[in-house]
Parts: C-alpha cells; sequence; structure tokens
C-alpha cells in the first residue's frame, strides 16, 4: 500500500482531534461548564484565553477541547451503527436474494429518498435533543450506501472459488457470511464509514446549531455556534474557532478516507498517478 | 491530489438508474418516461406510512410536550381538549386511516400551534425555498463545472491543484459557518449585503444565502466534472477523434462536452436531495422564511402536523427532480435508447 500526502494529511488532523478530545482534561486550563465568569466575557484572544472567551466569560479553547469527545463520539458511534445496519441488511439480501433482497432494495431506495439531515431532524423532532437521540438519529441516517456496497460485493464474493468451497463443505449460511465474505468486503465498507464520520460530524454541528442537538451549556462544537450570530459583530472569534475545529476535523475524515479509497483500489492508482 | 472519482454517494456508479435497462425498443422513451414517473407513486406511500408510524411511536404525548413550557406541566385538560380536537385520543389504525384518507385528497393537516391548514402554510413558502435552492444551484453549476473542466483539461497544473484543494475544502466546510462569515464580512464589517432576512425579495437579499448554500454542491460539481472529463478524455473515440486531425477545441467540444454532461446532470439531481437538506439550516441561519425554517421551527415547538407535512413535501420535491434527471439523462445519453 502506497500511501499519498493527502492520506498523511487526513491522518494527523484526525490524530490531533482523538488527541484532543482524549487529554482534555489534562490540556484545558479550566473546566467546559463551570468556569464562567461575566466579569470575563467576551474577552479577545490573549494569553490566558487562548481563542478568547464566549457571552457567559467560558474560555473558548478548553470548550473547543472537550467539544471534540462529543463531535468523535457521535463520529464513531454512528458510524458503527451505519455499519453494522448497512452491513447486515447488505450482506444478507446479496447472499439470499429473493423477497428478502427485494425487501432490502425497496427499504434502501426510501432512505435515500429522504434527504439524510431531513431524516435525522424528523427522528430528533421524536426523541427529543440530547447526545442519545443524536447518535440513534444518525445512526439510522446513512447506511444506504453501505447497505448497497455489502450487497454488491456480496454478491460478486459468492461466485468466487472459496466461498463455493465453504459451500461445499457444508459450512452454515452465516459461517460463510462472517468468515468468509465479510473479511473481503472490509476495505470499501471501512472507506464508506471514514467518509462517514465526517458527514456525521458535519450534521451534529448543524443540528446543535439549529438548538435539536446538543444542548447548552455542553461544550458541542455546533452548539457553540449558536450563539454566534449575534455575538459575532462584537466577538468574532466565538464564531470562528468553533467553525474551525468542525472544519479541520471534517478535513481530516475526509481525506483519510479519501486515501484510504486511494491505496485500496489499485484502479484508482493507475489513472490518479 | 486529490482523488477524482470517490465512493461518495453522487459520484458512485451504482447512481444509474438500474431501471434504465428495461427499455423496450418500441416508443422507448415514452414508455420510460411513463414508468419512471408512475414509480414516484410508490415511494411516497411509503415515506408517508414511515413518518407515520416514526411519529406515532413516540414516548408520551405530543399534546403534553406542547403546552409544558420546561417549568411546569401541561394542564390536563387543555391536553385532553387538544387530544380529542385532533382525534389524537382515537386507536393508531383509526388515525392511520384518518391520516391516509386526507392525505389521498391532499390534505395534511391542521398546525397543532397555529390552526391553519398545513398546506396553506407550506404554500405560503414554497417559492421563497425554490428561488433559494434553484439560484444556489445555478451559483454552483456556474462556477463549479467551468472550474472542474478547466483542471480536468490542464491536470496538475496550479489551477488544478486550486480547485482541487478549493473542492475537499468546501465538502469539509460547515456551510452555516461560511455563511456565519461572509455575514460578518459582507454585511456587519463592508456593509455591502443585508445580513439576514427575506426583505422585499430583492436579489441582494438572495445572494449570501445562495452562495452559503451553493457551496458545496460547488465542491462537489467541481469534482465530478473534473473527473468525468479525465474518464472520458482517456476514451478510445477520444484517441480516434484526436488521430483523425480533429483540432483540439472541437475534441472538447464534440466529444468531451457532450460525454461529460451526463455525469453532470446526475450529479445536479442529486445534488438537489441535499441540498433541499442544507438549506433548513441555512435558512434558519439567515432568516429566510423558506419550508426549510417552518420544518425547523415546527420541530421546536413540536408542531408534527406541519413536521409530517413539510417532510412529506420535501421528500415528493427530491423525487420529483431524481425523475426529471433520470429523464434529461435517457434524452440526452443515446447509449441508454439503444439498450
Amino acid at each position: 500500500m502506497r500511501f499519498g500526502f493527502n492520506f498523511m494529511l487526513g491522518a494527523f488532523l484526525t490524530a490531533l482531534v482523538i488527541l484532543a478530545g482524549i487529554l482534555a482534561p489534562w490540556l484545558a486550563p479550566f473546566h467546559p461548564v463551570l468556569d464562567a465568569d461575566l466579569m470575563n466575557s467576551e474577552l479577545p484572544p490573549d494569553a490566558t484565553f487562548w481563542f478568547g472567551t464566549d457571552a457567559q466569560g467560558r474560555d473558548v479553547y478548553t470548550r473547543i477541547l472537550f467539544g471534540a469527545q462529543i463531535s468523535l463520539t457521535v463520529g464513531i458511534v454512528s458510524q458503527v451503527i451505519n455499519s453494522i445496519i448497512g452491513i447486515t441488511l447488505g450482506m444478507t439480501a446479496g447472499y439470499w436474494g429473493g423477497w428478502w433482497d427485494d425487501l432490502v432494495n425497496g427499504l434502501t431506495n426510501v432512505m435515500l429518498a429522504i434527504p439524510s439531515l431531513i431524516f435525522a431532524l424528523a427522528v430528533m423532532a421524536v426523541l427529543g435533543p440530547g447526545l442519545p437521540s443524536l447518535l440513534i438519529a444518525l445512526g439510522l441516517t446513512n447506511w444506504s450506501w453501505t447497505c448497497r456496497i455489502a450487497r454488491s460485493s456480496t454478491l460478486s464474493l459468492k461466485s468466487q472459488g472459496y466461498v463455493q468451497a465453504a459451500q461445499t463443505l457444508g459450512y452454515g449460511d452465516l459461517r460463510i457470511m462472517f468468515t468468509q465474505i465479510l473479511p473481503n468486503m472490509m476495505g470499501p465498507i471501512l472507506v464508506m464509514a471514514t467518509l462517514g464520520m465526517g458527514s456525521a460530524v458535519l450534521s451534529e454541528a448543524a443540528l446543535s446549531f439549529l438548538g435539536l442537538g446538543i444542548q447548552p451549556p455542553f461544550p458541542s462544537w455546533g452548539s457553540m455556534l449558536t450563539d454566534a450570530r449575534q455575538l459575532i459583530q462584537l466577538a468574532p472569534w466565538v464564531a470562528i474557532f468553533p467553525g474551525l475545529a468542525i472544519f479541520l476535523s471534517v478535513l481530516g475524515f475526509n481525506l483519510l478516507g479519501d486515501g484510504l479509497r486511494d491505496s485500496l483500489d489499485p484502479h484508482m492508482r493507475t489513472r490518479n498517478p | 491530489m486529490v482523488a477524482g472519482v470517490s465512493l461518495r454517494p453522487t459520484e458512485q456508479p451504482d447512481c444509474v438508474p438500474p431501471i434504465l435497462r428495461a427499455v423496450k425498443p418500441e416508443k422507448p422513451m415514452l414508455r420510460f418516461a411513463l414508468r419512471r414517473i408512475l414509480q414516484i407513486v410508490p415511494t411516497v406511500i411509503v415515506v408517508a406510512l414511515l413518518i407515520f408510524i416514526i411519529f406515532s411511536v413516540v414516548p408520551g404525548s405530543f399534546a403534553a410536550s406542547l403546552f409544558s413550557d420546561g417549568k411546569r406541566a401541561a394542564d390536563p385538560q387543555m391536553i385532553a381538549q387538544l387530544n380529542a380536537q385532533f382525534g389524537l385520543d382515537k386507536p393508531l389504525t383509526e388515525r392511520f386511516v384518518t391520516y391516509a384518507t386526507d392525505l389521498a385528497r391532499f390534505d395534511l393537516g391542521t398546525s397543532f400551534r397555529t390552526r391553519q391548514p398545513v398546506a396553506d402554510l407550506i404554500g405560503d413558502r414554497m417559492w421563497a425555498s425554490l428561488k433559494l435552492a434553484i439560484a444556489a444551484m445555478v451559483f454552483a453549476v456556474i462556477i463549479g463545472v467551468p472550474l472542474g473542466f478547466l483542471a480536468a483539461l490542464r491536470p496538475g497544473s496550479v489551477l488544478d491543484t486550486v480547485t482541487m484543494v478549493g473542492a475537499v475544502s468546501g465538502l469539509s466546510m460547515p456551510q452555516f459557518w461560511l455563511g456565519l462569515l461572509m455575514m460578518y464580512l459582507f454585511a456587519l464589517q463592508l456593509n455591502w449585503l443585508p445580513s439576514f432576512g427575506y426583505g422585499d425579495g430583492s436579489f441582494r437579499h438572495l445572494i449570501m444565502p445562495a452562495v452559503t448554500l451553493g457551496v458545496t454542491p460547488l465542491a462537489l460539481l467541481a469534482r465530478t466534472t473534473r473527473a468525468g472529463v479525465l474518464d472520458v478524455l482517456s476514451a478510445d473515440f477520444i484517441r480516434t477523434a484526436h488521430s483523425k486531425g480533429m483540432s483540439e477545441a472541437k475534441v472538447v467540444r464534440w466529444h468531451v462536452t457532450r460525454n461529460a454532461l451526463v455525469l453532470i446532470v446526475t450529479t445536479v439531481g442529486l445534488q438537489f436531495g441535499s441540498l433541499i437538506g442544507q438549506a433548513v439550516v441555512i435558512e434558519k441561519l439567515f432568516a429566510w422564511p423558506g419550508i426549510g425554517s417552518l420544518l425547523v421551527d415546527s420541530v421546536a415547538i413540536r408542531d408534527i402536523p406541519v413536521v409530517q407535512g413539510t417532510i412529506l413535501v420535501i421528500v415528493l420535491w427530491f423525487l420529483v427532480i431524481n425523475t426529471a434527471v433520470d429523464l434529461i439523462y435517457a434524452a440526452i445519453d443515446p447509449r441508454i435508447k439503444q439498450e
């Protein structure tokens, strides 16, 4: 495998976000929620408050570090749920075919007919705001493409010699699916999940910005931007830094996903040297 | 450099509608068009059913959350009254029959909050949303397609690098953040444009929301166009055209443009879907009076009939656009008709 500059940059940005999230309690100079001091509100960036302070006088830098925890949780958990749903439905549909395949195909098409942010919004409307509902909403939203990839990979892997050998040996359907087929399609699924992390982080930010996701005072990057519209004239740093954090982490996931795909797909490499 | 083709939904080869294979030779276009249009109906029915189910499994009553203001519980008498008025106390099956028969008559129900018909609420705001979505798409196409084209014709050039870096950045950026920054720069600092609102519906009010909303489709279009053109450029018929002495300009005009167009049209169509989703956020940011901000406001106050109706209209809109794209696709790609 050969990794280009993009992949390295993506890996670096992703590592940065993960480190920020894990080390937040040690790196942060303040407490993200409790260290509010109205005497310090809307201070510009300086030596004490690296990214300035918000309307409640909380340190923006501290809140961004802790925000990484929320974004990573949302990104990883939602993609795990997405992949489990997508793989289970797609693999069984491709392997068994018949009415089950038709049903899964129909469901996938319906899911694709609903814009993903709108679907997540509908689920949030029912479950109410908060992290658990957000994880469910985003976990249920984006599995259709994983499902399609899993299905088409299964269809082509089914005719491979080793799968047919396993069938001849009398392996059960589930055993074949999980030991013979699944390991051989993990590449594209992993690419989808990495790219999906980026869009999950963006969706979380958008929903929290609308006031329907993570609720204040918890330091989600999206909800930090909710107040920014009123504050931006006096305290532009309140808008700039959380947005930059979202941008750089999503850029990291996207570059990582693109790089992974390029190194997994030999066809791509020859065309884009 | 950033890869030309990616696994993103809109760039998937899977996006080519599978129905295209089934076209019969006699009057193929007409039959195909009819079939494709009729396919909208079952999808809408399933989506309507799905929406009904999602909003029926909810724990607790909507009426309770509608009247409680977070501090004290709602008055039980008011809850009972609202439940009776909207038939929420009836059994689930009966409610579904009412919902379905109303839908069949294009009645989307009545708002919990304003007591107006949902269809009227949506109708009042439809035009603003359409205007914004079309303006954003036009912006994305007139900037994104030429950029992708030029980048592909000069791969590795400065323009190519800048375009592709810009494209991956555009895809990674939270659009509403870009909108905030533009609001700060162009409205608050430079005072060139109004910072938010619909105003009198003038072009000046449209510029910032449309540009903000258009950034993601622009980035994706530049990327897809570049990938598509590179793909066509390596095809055998381009080599043939060159070797028979056709000029570069003519090759690009005759062969490359026509073949890349298919991919571009598909991307534009599919992007409308995520554009409608994103429009919800952008409309809210710029206080744009479209159906997106109606949806967000209704979710916040749990005005469920409006939420259901808005989502259904958005899905219907998306399906109509996708169908139109498939039809245009079949019309401009001669290979599809021969199959």
